[in-house]
């Protein structure tokens, strides 16, 4: 089969005279990172990899060795649409390997891939559909305020035309890249965009966020302005999330779904929720990984505080939505607190393993929260056995280091460098006098 | 170019019955156990051939069938031995084999279907359309290359052997078990979610007022083309 892809592949960028292919992979921060490569290097790339200096990528670097080898995924392969044919170009999804053809410790999407064997060899599939929000803005300039699409004088035409045409043209060049869009809508948030991608299998979907944000911000590029993922841009409105629609799949059964239960939930759906919610505090860094992230995780967004689950209930960490008509394939749980800023492979890899732990272990769901926490005190909640999200990136850090499960699948190398470098991110942060001290303090004290 | 004249013969170790037939009918032939044996010992103008006997492990024989056929240079003449159970799997495999044989097998039919299928080999594969046509979506089977009203449409391997398979059968129901084992063969772990995922990228990339030419038959599979009374 690899041979018939390989030879599919180095066809196709004959047929189509590429030349350019670009070799895509992701730092541990989740960055996109590319080289290009002639079409004559290809057929010894996808044979042999291409070997790379890694000393310049996000925790890539070691002290001994910092060359690595990129191996190209010919599955991912696929045309770049909005290059003009005439120069056409590729990319391709690459897995990091060191030079003695060994796994590189430092790839996430590798993580992601010994996460999902692990699980797959219990019989599981792990499926995932996100809802990707973003804003789109007039492009910054360092030091000033975001200016939202909706505020500005844009052009002549109305902003809602911007923004909408903007978001057309995007989902076009999605789906000609072969992710499919569920929907799509202006969120509440002015200058806010919803984009809802059809469920697939987790590495494609990893992958596919990665492209997704590549391509917004490409779009958005194109017409002058500036699409962000940034978690909570503005003070006072809600801030994008990343909420996202899990399930699990034995062979062709959804393994959520049960027909005995009152609310149709297996009970490996029940422990991985218990997994994800015991576990919860510890992979929050990873789910919700730069400083900002923590001002989205606030009462009176939309966006989870609590450590908790409800059937229809927004306000808590797992939301069970119920299926159209009871059709069994679509029943799955909705993971409310990652943003669209992570990193989709490692926060993917922690959701799993959080979850599938919960199952191996049989761990028991506890009862649903069926009030609005955000009405309840911390003595309510205590009573409850309801915690809190960590509420900054510092508690969150503090909790994942203790954390057997995370550090066990991320892998030490990742697991030490995220925590660095985070840590790095804190003290940098930490060390600002921001608008709002100085606001409060400067006259008063 | 003539091939050579060394049949390859699947599994490597044939019914005596098959090694007898081959011997007296003056056949150089040599046994592999798997496509990687085979494209290994090739020989430099490619086998002649292939007998790939079907009735004991079915899955790895058409795995077999099917590196033989779908690789740039694919063995010309393929011959099946299959049981009278096993003659269903042959439905929409045609692409897979040339000619068959029921098990067991008379020495002097083998025989005479052997003769046949080499001497007209090189017209057999010749005759091979190259061009599928449907509805405005044209796919090249030479070069692999996709089109869509004259637009060229941008495939992964798996959307493009999916695409091919249903436009070669228009109108026709597929089950998405069928088509699995028809277009990924059985080394696929993903179940029939993943036929749902590669008709949704197809669909996808034929854009929104095209999706419908692969079409969803509620509880059953999926259709390419309109259906026959034109739904």
């Amino acid at each position: 089969m690899l041979d018939q892809h390989r030879d599919y592949v180095l066809r196709t960028v004959e047929e189509r005279g590429v030349r350019l292919v670009r070799l895509w992979f992701t730092d541990v921060l989740g960055t996109l990172k590319s080289f290009a490569i002639s079409p004559a290097e290809l057929e010894n790339a996808l044979n042999d990899g291409m070997s790379f200096d890694g000393s310049s990528i996000d925790g890539y670097s070691r002290t001994e060795e910092s060359d690595v080898l990129a191996i190209p995924d010919p599955n991912t392969f696929e045309v770049l649409p909005w290059v003009d044919p005439k120069s056409a170009e590729a990319r391709v999804f690459c897995d990091i390997h060191n030079l003695d053809g060994s796994i590189f410790g430092g790839d996430p999407r590798q993580i992601l891939r010994r996460t999902l064997d692990a699980a797959r060899a219990q019989g599981y599939e792990f499926l995932i559909a996100p809802d990707m929000e973003y804003f789109y803005f007039e492009t910054p300039k360092r030091g000033e305020l975001p200016v939202p699409l909706d505020e500005g004088g844009f052009f002549d035409l109305t902003t809602t035309d911007v923004a909408s045409s903007l978001r057309k043209e995007t989902i076009r060049t999605l789906e000609v890249m072969g992710i499919p869009v569920e929907y799509s809508f202006h969120e509440d948030a002015p200058s806010q965009q919803e984009i809802d991608l059809r469920h697939t299998d987790a590495l494609s979907m990893a992958d596919s966020v990665m492209t997704f944000r590549m391509i917004v911000k490409e779009i958005a590029a194109m017409h002058n302005v500036h699409a962000t993922f940034m978690p909570k841009p503005l003070e006072g409105v809600q801030g994008s999330g990343m909420h996202l629609h899990l399930s699990l799949f034995k062979g062709d059964e959804n393994a959520f779904y049960s027909a005995d239960d009152a609310n149709n939930l297996s009970a490996d759906a029940k422990a991985f929720m218990a997994g994800l919610l015991r576990h919860a505090a510890e992979i929050t860094a990873v789910t919700n990984q730069t400083v900002n992230s923590y001002k989205r995780l606030v009462p009176g967004f939309e966006a989870p505080v609590h450590i908790s689950w409800a059937r229809n209930n927004r306000s808590g960490l797992i939301r069970v939505p119920i299926p159209k008509r009871g059709n069994p394939s679509a029943t799955r749980i909705e993971y409310r607190s990652p943003d669209p800023a992570c990193n989709p492979y490692l926060a993917f890899s922690v959701i799993l393993a959080a979850g599938m732990k919960g199952i191996r272990e049989g761990y028991e769901l506890p009862a649903e929260a069926g009030a609005n926490l955000f009405q309840m005190d911390d003595a309510e909640l205590a009573k409850l056995g309801i915690h809190q999200l960590p509420q900054s990136l510092n508690d969150a850090l503090k909790v994942m280091e203790q954390s057997e499960l995370v550090r066990e699948t991320l892998g030490e190398h990742m697991f030490d460098w995220f925590l660095r470098n985070k840590r790095r991110e804190w003290m940098e942060y930490k060390t600002q006098v921001t608008p709002f001290e100085l606001n409060r303090y400067l006259k008063s004290l | 170019m003539a091939s050579s004249d060394l049949i390859v013969v699947f599994p490597g170790t044939p019914s005596p019955d098959l090694a007898r037939t081959l011997d007296m009918g003056g056949y150089r032939w040599k046994a592999v156990s798997g496509a990687d044996e085979a494209i290994k010992t090739e020989p430099k103008n490619g086998w002649m051939g292939a007998i790939i006997a079907c009735d004991e492990e079915s899955e790895a024989a058409w795995a077999f069938a099917r590196a033989l056929r779908k690789r740039d240079n694919p063995v010309s003449a393929v011959l099946l031995l299959v049981s009278g159970a096993q003659l269903s799997d042959l439905e929409l495999r045609d692409d897979l084999f040339d000619d068959f044989c029921l098990t067991p097998f008379h020495p002097r039919e083998l025989e005479a279907r052997l003769r046949h299928l080499f001497s007209g080999s090189s017209e057999g594969a010749a005759a091979r359309p190259e061009l599928v046509e449907h509805s405005g979506l044209v796919l090249n089977l030479e070069t692999y290359q996709a089109s869509f009203n004259g637009a060229s449409l941008d495939l992964t391997f798996m959307e493009y052997e999916l695409l091919k398979f249903l436009a070669q059968n228009p109108g026709k129901v597929f089950t998405r078990e069928m088509l699995l084992s028809r277009v990924w063969g059985y080394e696929y772990y993903g179940g029939a979610r993943t036929v749902d995922v590669h008709v949704r990228r197809l669909r996808a990339k034929l854009g929104e007022e095209h999706a419908n030419l692969i079409q969803t038959v509620r509880s059953v599979g999926y259709r390419f083309g309109q259906g026959r009374w034109g739904s």
